[in-house]
């Protein structure tokens, strides 16, 4: 380097004596020469800016090391994880600016720009260990004719007690608490608590995962949502509309999830394919009473999906859910009583799901397809009369971003039950030769992608009586960046 | 670049056996795939999970990326929270333990430069920040060779086998690289100083190398799509502070920077970003030969 700036100064000094022109060769050497020193003066130049720039940065650096140092041990708080379970785990881990352990050998070389950075400044405190802590809130407004939507039934179905909609007016819905982190570097977990609009608290979700079985396992164990069909896993403000679609609301009691173990495979195949198979307590609709000594659902599921181009991709599930109830107690608005059923549940649902996306990119426009098919029988002993009964539904539903934090959508959605013994003619189980259906409308604007309101109408034929239903609502989300599932 | 994913893909299923495997890359942007291919040559499989046509802050997470992701033996990404909206999300779904956070085969180059723009508060109200700073280092050439430098040296731990073939194309590509840079910021000399606007205020390093002025950038906070109230705020702005031209991201919604140059009559200039941004840039040299021709472009309009 000296050497070299000593040739160069050296050189600069010939160059600049003055040539007589009769030497033409040593002048086109010589405007060779200088083309190379015009070219190292540049690059040295450059070379000295980002030095001085560097220099200047460090200084300020300096200054500002111990403001910096707060703000890193907030960000490791706040980055160590997510408001969706699943991607917690990779989140919850490093720091930004420290290399991790791991990473020692390829420390051990010096690495100039490296050496010029800030030495990152050890957390001292209990706090930098800290879960990451993300919040949801919900409102909602809800304008419904002629029918309060509180006592609605789904004629056929005997319905759980979370498949209502919100009641009239202002209510501010579930609002969620979760924690995520990292246990160790085998064990990552999750805890999520949601408050309903009563106050009442309710554990949504506590599990721990693996992080690092070989083979593309990976298991799950503790209370969690099912993996079956589309949006079970999901949390409700993670859904494209307001509302479960009316299968979910009416087979799953908007979802399915209970406590037990999960097991999935990926292969390794260049087609995305993935298993799963799940054992649950069988507490939650539509299994009750944990039955089969504790172990009274069973699901399995397999996943696959690829690109069809740069811009379309595809996900399709096939999924099945058995379950047993042990005298399933639920609410009938028809007696105003509650019915009993003891029994098994069986169900299929096919999904699947296409997004569009110009050149891959859904920042300004993307569209969503998705649309699942519900099948089903549910067999056993209701109000003390045999019952076999088959069901099925559907729904089928887009939505269109179409421009920056604009979106609209629509969904279709329809339910049937088979008709039931003279005997239960009358009960929730009839389905007084009605088919349930419904059709919904949304708007939605999303301030940034922690908030966004909703402008919904559903046009609900799901009880004899049509209804028309206007919500607004807004959801938030504050703590850590979630990332998006497919 | 088809022809590159289909490789890609046969060289992933003959990596199934694996007495031959190659070093399965799983590169977050195209640079990152261009980098390591640099380095890795032929003892390496590079699959780059994006495009240029792509914001690389916003992807979904396909199921052809996990998949992708489940055969990898490192992911070479930006990182500095870049990639937080959808990788994450692909590598809890992916079930390969190679590649978790802090393990070996989870590549950031971010971490091997200073990274400008660090905020001392966060604060969602100021838009979308990045915690770590501005993430977008390759926007500077010279941040390629020290990544290079810790790239290579990753390989090398990963795969001790191939580690010499590694050092050596490394230092390869350093001396062609570092040739590159001297003679691209020859070529950009008449840059130096040039008040410029941009859309999204991703330039930072590249305006550091050359010299350019950033005097407005077209979001009103990072990442927050800009009314049509803040660009006029933008015009008054661009009278009393002139500037040459207005830069976007190739990916970029092109309306925001088009509206500017129309109405400040200043010449848009769109720049690849990253390798396939522009038929121009096809790999890490052409990417910034293509930049400075683009932008000496603007100069002359």
């Amino acid at each position: 380097m000296k050497r070299q700036m000593i040739l160069a100064s050296l050189l600069a000094s010939y160059a600049a004596l003055p040539l007589s022109s009769a030497f033409a060769d040593e002048a086109t050497d010589l405007a060779a020469i200088r083309k190379q020193l015009n070219a190292m003066q540049h690059e040295y130049e450059a070379k000295i800016t980002t030095i001085e720039t560097r220099l200047a940065k460090a200084e300020r650096d300096a200054k500002a090391a111990r403001s910096a140092a707060q703000a890193a041990s907030r960000h490791q708080a706040v980055a160590a994880a997510a408001t969706r379970p699943s991607e917690q785990v990779a989140q919850a881990a490093p720091p930004p600016a420290p290399p991790q352990p791991a990473d020692i050998s390829a420390e051990s070389a010096p690495i100039p720009e490296q050496s010029s950075a800030p030495p990152p400044t050890p957390p001292t405190s209990q706090n930098a260990f800290n879960p990451g802590i993300a919040a949801v809130l919900n409102g909602f407004l809800m304008a419904s004719s002629p029918r309060d939507t509180k006592n609605a039934i789904i004629p056929g179905f005997a319905l759980g007690d979370e498949s209502g909609l919100p009641p009239r007016g202002f209510s501010i819905g579930e609002s969620e608490i979760s924690f995520a982190a990292n246990i160790d570097p085998e064990l990552a977990g999750f805890l999520d608590i949601s408050f309903d609009d009563q106050n009442n608290p309710d554990v949504e979700e506590a599990y721990i995962t693996t992080k690092d079985l070989p083979g593309g396992l990976t298991v799950k164990a503790g209370r969690f949502l099912s993996g079956i069909g589309y949006i079970n896993e999901r949390h409700a403000h993670d859904w494209s509309f307001s509302d479960a679609p009316l299968p979910y609301r009416a087979f799953l009691n908007n979802q399915y999830g209970d406590d037990g173990v999960q097991v999935r495979w990926l292969a390794p195949t260049d087609m995305f394919l993935e298993f799963g198979a799940e054992a649950f307590r069988g507490d939650a609709y539509p299994a009750a009473g944990a039955a089969h000594n504790g172990v009274g659902t069973a699901t399995g599921f397999v996943h696959t999906g690829g690109d069809i181009n740069d811009s379309s991709s595809w996900l399709a599930a096939l999924s099945y859910l058995h379950s047993s109830a042990e005298d399933r107690v639920t609410d009938d608005p028809l007696s105003s009583g509650v019915d009993h059923f003891t029994g098994n549940d069986d169900l299929g649902i096919l999904s699947l799901v296409y997004k569009w996306a110009p050149g891959g990119n859904p920042t300004v426009q993307n569209l969503v397809l998705s649309g699942e098919g519900f099948l089903g029988r549910e067999k056993g002993i209701f109000d003390d009369v045999p019952v076999s009964q088959d069901r099925n539904g559907f729904y089928v539903q887009g939505v269109y971003q179409f421009m920056p934090q604009w979106s609209a959508g629509l969904r279709y959605a329809e339910v049937n039950a088979s008709g039931v013994s003279p005997l239960l003619a009358g009960t929730v189980l009839d389905d007084l030769g009605h088919t349930p259906r419904a059709e919904t409308a949304l708007l939605e604007y999303d301030t940034s992608e922690f908030g966004r309101i909703r402008l919904q109408y559903t046009h609900d034929d799901s009880d004899v009586k049509s209804n028309d239903e206007l919500l607004m609502q807004y959801t938030v989300i504050f703590g850590p960046h979630g990332a998006h599932r497919y | 670049m088809r022809k590159f994913v289909i490789g890609a893909a046969l060289l992933a299923a003959f990596a199934a056996t694996p007495a031959y495997a190659n070093l399965n890359v799983f590169a977050c942007e195209p640079e990152w795939g261009a980098l390591s291919s640099e380095i890795g040559g032929d003892k390496v499989s590079v699959y780059t999970a994006t495009t240029g046509a792509q914001d690389p802050h916003q992807i979904q997470a396909r199921p052809s990326l996990i998949a992708k992701a489940r055969t990898a033996d490192i992911t070479v990404c930006e990182g500095a929270e870049l990639e937080i909206g959808w990788l994450p999300m692909i590598i809890s779904q992916a079930n390969n333990p190679k590649i978790q956070p802090g393990q070996p085969g989870s590549f950031e180059g971010t971490r091997y430069v200073h990274l400008l723009e660090q905020p001392t508060a966060l604060d969602r109200a100021q838009g979308d920040i990045h915690a770590a700073g501005n993430p977008h280092i390759q926007t500077d050439p010279r941040m390629m060779l020290t990544v290079s430098k810790a790239l290579a040296q990753r390989f090398a731990q990963i795969d001790p086998a191939n580690a010499s073939y590694y050092t050596a194309r490394e230092a390869d590509f350093e001396k062609r690289f570092g040739a590159a840079i001297a003679k691209w910021t020859a070529e950009a000399a008449p840059l130096k100083g040039t008040p410029i606007a941009v859309q999204h205020h991703a330039w930072i390093y590249m305006e550091n190398w050359l010299g350019l002025h950033e005097v407005v950038p077209l979001e009103p906070k990072p990442g927050v799509p800009p009314s049509s109230g803040y660009l006029a705020e933008v015009l008054q702005k661009l009278q009393q502070q002139p500037v040459k031209f207005v830069i976007r991201a190739a990916y970029e919604d092109d309306r925001p920077s088009t509206f500017i140059s129309e109405k400040a009559g200043i010449p848009a200039v769109v720049l690849p970003f990253t390798v396939g941004g522009t038929e121009g840039a096809k790999d890490l040299f052409s990417l910034y030969e293509d930049t400075i021709h683009r932008l000496l472009g603007g100069l002359k309009k």
